[in-house]
This record gives C-alpha cells, structure tokens and sequence, in this order.
C-alpha cells in the first residue's frame, strides 16, 4: 500500500513528481511529430514529383533518395545528419558572414532529420496515389485548358487524397514512433524525459513501462482521429 | 595512416555485420514462428484467445520499440538484477548480456508484426479451399496445417519481405543497449575518432547491400513458392 501511493507521488505534479517533465515531454514529442510530419509531406511532394516527370536526372535522383533512404536504419540516418547536418550548416553559415557562435536550434535539427526520412515513404505513398488518378480525368482537365498547377490543386490533389490517406495514417504513427530515436541524440522529448526520471529514481521498470503507455495512449487517440478521417475521406464510396 | 583507419573501419564493420545478421536470423525465425501463433490466436472464435493476441498486436504496435528495449534491458535487467535466484542460477550470464534483451524485444515486436500481417492473409485464404479440405475429412488442425497456413503464407510473403527489411533496421536499435552490431560498430568509431562520415557511410552501404540481397532472396522465394504464378511474378520483378 505504502509502495503504491509513493509511485502515484512520484507522477505528480510539481517539484516531487515527475508529471510535469511527462506532459511537457509527451507536448514536444507531439511537435516534433507534427513538423516532422509536415516537412515529410514536403518532402514526400517533391519526392513523388521528381519520380513522375519526363526528366531522367530527376527521375533518378528521386529513386535514389527512395531506395538509400528506406534501406538504412532510422537511428543510422538521424545520427547522420544530426551531427553532419548541423556541423555542415553551421559552416555553410559562417562562410555566409554570420559570427561562429550562432547555434544551430536542435528541435529544427530533429524535425528536418525525421522529416527527411518521412519523406521517403510519403514519396511512394503520394508516387501511388497520383498514379491511381485515372488518365481521363487529367486529359479532361487538360482539355479544359487547365494550367499544370491548377491540374494539380484542384483535381488531381483533391482525387488522390483518398488514395494516399490509408498510408498517411501509417506514416503518422511511424512519425510517432521514430521521433523517440531523437532521444538519443539527447534531445529531451518524451523517452529521454523516461530515460532521466528511471536513471534518477533508479526505478527503470516503472518508469519505462510508463513511458511505453504514454506513447500507448498517443496512439490509440490517433487511431481513433485517423479512423474517422479516412471514414470522411471516403463518404460517398463507402458501402453498407 | 589513412589506408590503416579504412582497413581496421572495414574489419570493425564486418564483426558488427555478423553480430546484426545474427540478430536477424534469430529474431526472424523466431519471431515468425511465435506470429504464426499470435495470427492463429488472432482469428480464433474463443475471445479467451483473441482478445489477449489482439492486445498484444495493438500495445506492441503501438508503442516505440526503443521504449520496448529500453524496458526490457533496463526494465527487466534491474528487476532480474534484485533477485537473488535468478542473479545465482545457471541463466545469469546471459541475462547480463544486451544480445539476449536485444533478441528478445525484437523477436516480440516481429511476432506482432508479423501476427497482423499474417492474420489479413489467413482471412485472405479463400474459403472454397477451406470447405473442400473440409469435404475431405481433414481435422481442423490438419486443414490449418496443410491448407490455410501454406496459402497463407504465399498470400503475405511479398510483405514478409518487407517486414524482413524493416527487421534488418530496427537491429540497429539494438547498439543503444551496448550490442556491438554494425550500427554499434560505427557509432563506436564515430565517437572515437571524431569521423563522423566514413564510419556512418560505410555502415550505411553495408546495411543496403544486405537490404538488396534481402529484396533478391525474398523475389526468388516468391518465384519459387509460386510455380503456378509465372506472370504474376514476371510482373511484380518490374
């Protein structure tokens, strides 16, 4: 019993409870999550983009960034470009005229890395959906003297949405997921608020078990907003 | 000097590239067995059954597996670590060891993933064969056996493979629990030599050699598994 009310104390708020470092850990790992996911979307864009045109450079370069990308481990990337990409950067600005003691923001850092490798499964993600848009609708709008960007804004954007959305939903889980290896280049989002609170207390099963439900119940509100996302997605397709 | 560094990286490389397949191969035979388990559990009609299986599915998939290896080296680690029994008995030694944490996470999160994957495919089976292997009298576990199991299985290999590869990376997460895999290796070298590029880069094109010959093997399974199938395979090569 004793045992019991002292673990509930040590999820409080305040100075003697970890609580507190949970939610605001739990709130970047959601940020991180979101931008990264924004900036994968991006990247996912232009990806899709460059594997679809007439150009075989870009064509290549596209099918490059899909396959190295998908083919090296997350953590390997994220400590590749954490260290290269923010050492690289920071030359890049000075050479540019900026003083050297500028310091690149790690959260940017983070997202972009993420982001980065979220892009290459949202390219193939938007690569199929743009394909499953039937030719005639795009000879239609073409016909109708359509510009390339208006083609692409107002048909075949709002058509491939209901294509692509089931692997956004994956993409966003896997977002959620992999913004946790962030943590160990020390970035203190929720597993490295996890990692602490165990290392500090010495009480590792508990608190990683918590850490583990934390992102649980990120997942399952996910699940429950992405289900009905897709279900409104595709009112007027689906039947009884 | 420099051709030192790049003979003794290699060398390095190659012993954490063993370490890494070796992780592989024992977490992908053992945990597929353990998902043909979790699948069958899955779609079973006794909730006793497929309420826990589904849990299992859903709190693995739903949580980071660096969280779920963290919880079972340092987790489980401390709490082994207090009791006496276990610190005295025979198993200590290997329940000291990172590797064993490492196969053990990786071969429950393959048995989840796979379990799911390998439930659409068993609900995939058409239920023709399923009735005829039943006209012929076989047992309920002879038809699960000989008849959903195998069709199930060629239904859900290309995705294997695709878990397979996914597999081969999540290894790497293993190096964060002192495994010495290849990612273990690099960052190693990294840190110790203040090369961030050439450690993390060869690492990066041993792991997509390995993906290649990984996607390779998994088509030639496929072509093999499916004789009856030559144009759908000539196609899907494409």
């Amino acid at each position: 019993m004793g045992a019991d009310t002292s673990l509930w104390q040590l999820l409080s708020f305040g100075d003697s409870g970890w609580g507190d470092e949970f939610l605001r850990g739990a709130i970047l790992t959601i940020e991180i999550s979101l931008c990264a996911y924004g900036v994968g979307i991006l990247f996912g864009l232009l990806g899709a983009w460059a594997k679809l045109t007439r150009s075989r450079s870009l064509r290549w370069l596209g099918d490059l960034y899909t396959t190295t990308v998908r083919a090296v481990p997350e953590l390997l990337l994220i400590i590749l470009l954490y260290y290269t990409g923010t050492t690289e950067l920071k030359r890049l600005l000075v050479a540019i005229g900026f003083s050297d003691n500028i310091e690149i923001n790690a959260f940017a850092a983070a997202v972009v890395t993420l982001g980065f490798v979220q892009g290459a499964y949202m390219t193939e993600v938007f690569r199929g959906a743009i394909q499953a848009v039937p030719d005639g609708v795009i000879e239609a709008a073409r016909s109708l003297a359509l510009k390339p960007r208006q083609r692409f804004r107002l048909i075949v954007l709002p058509l491939m949405i209901r294509y692509a959305l089931p692997g956004m939903s994956n993409l966003w889980l896997v977002a959620l997921k992999d913004s946790s290896l962030i943590s160990v280049v020390g970035f203190s989002e929720l597993l490295f608020t996890g990692k602490t609170a165990a290392a500090s207390t010495k009480l590792y099963f508990f608190f990683y078990l918590f850490t583990a439900l934390v992102y649980l119940f990120l997942t399952v509100c996910s699940n429950i907003g992405l289900r009905y996302l897709n279900r409104r997605v595709n009112r007027g397709f689906v039947r009884a | 000097m420099s051709g030192d560094f790049f003979e003794m990286l290699i060398l390095r490389l190659l012993d954490g590239a063993v370490v890494t397949l070796k992780l592989l191969v024992l977490a992908g035979i053992l945990g597929n067995l353990a998902a043909v388990g979790v699948a069958v559990a899955r779609v079973s009609r006794n909730p006793l059954l497929r309420l826990p299986a589904q849990g299992f599915i859903e709190v693995i998939r739903g949580t980071p597996l660096l969280v779920q290896i963290y919880l079972f080296y340092y987790g489980l680690g401390a709490l082994f670590a207090q009791m006496p029994e276990i610190r005295g008995s025979f198993l200590w030694p290997y329940l000291r060891d990172g590797f064993f944490y490492a196969v053990v996470a990786l071969v429950v999160s393959t048995a989840a993933y796979s379990g799911e994957v390998l439930r659409g495919a068993i609900l995939a089976v058409p239920n023709g064969e399923v009735e005829a292997a039943r006209a012929l009298g076989l047992s309920r576990f002879h038809i699960l056996r000989f008849v959903i199991l195998p069709r199930a299985l060629r239904i859900c290999l290309p995705t294997l493979g695709g878990e397979t590869i996914l597999l081969l990376k999540a290894t790497a997460l293993t190096s964060t629990i002192t495994v010495m895999d290849m990612m273990g290796v690099a960052n190693f070298i990294r840190s110790q030599t203040f090369r961030v590029y050439e450690p993390l880069l060869a690492a990066a094109v041993i792991y997509i050699i390995m993906t290649f010959v990984l996607t390779r093997g998994f088509l030639w399974l496929e072509r093999r598994l499916s004789p009856d199938r030559p144009a759908i395979i000539k196609e899907m090569r494409h």
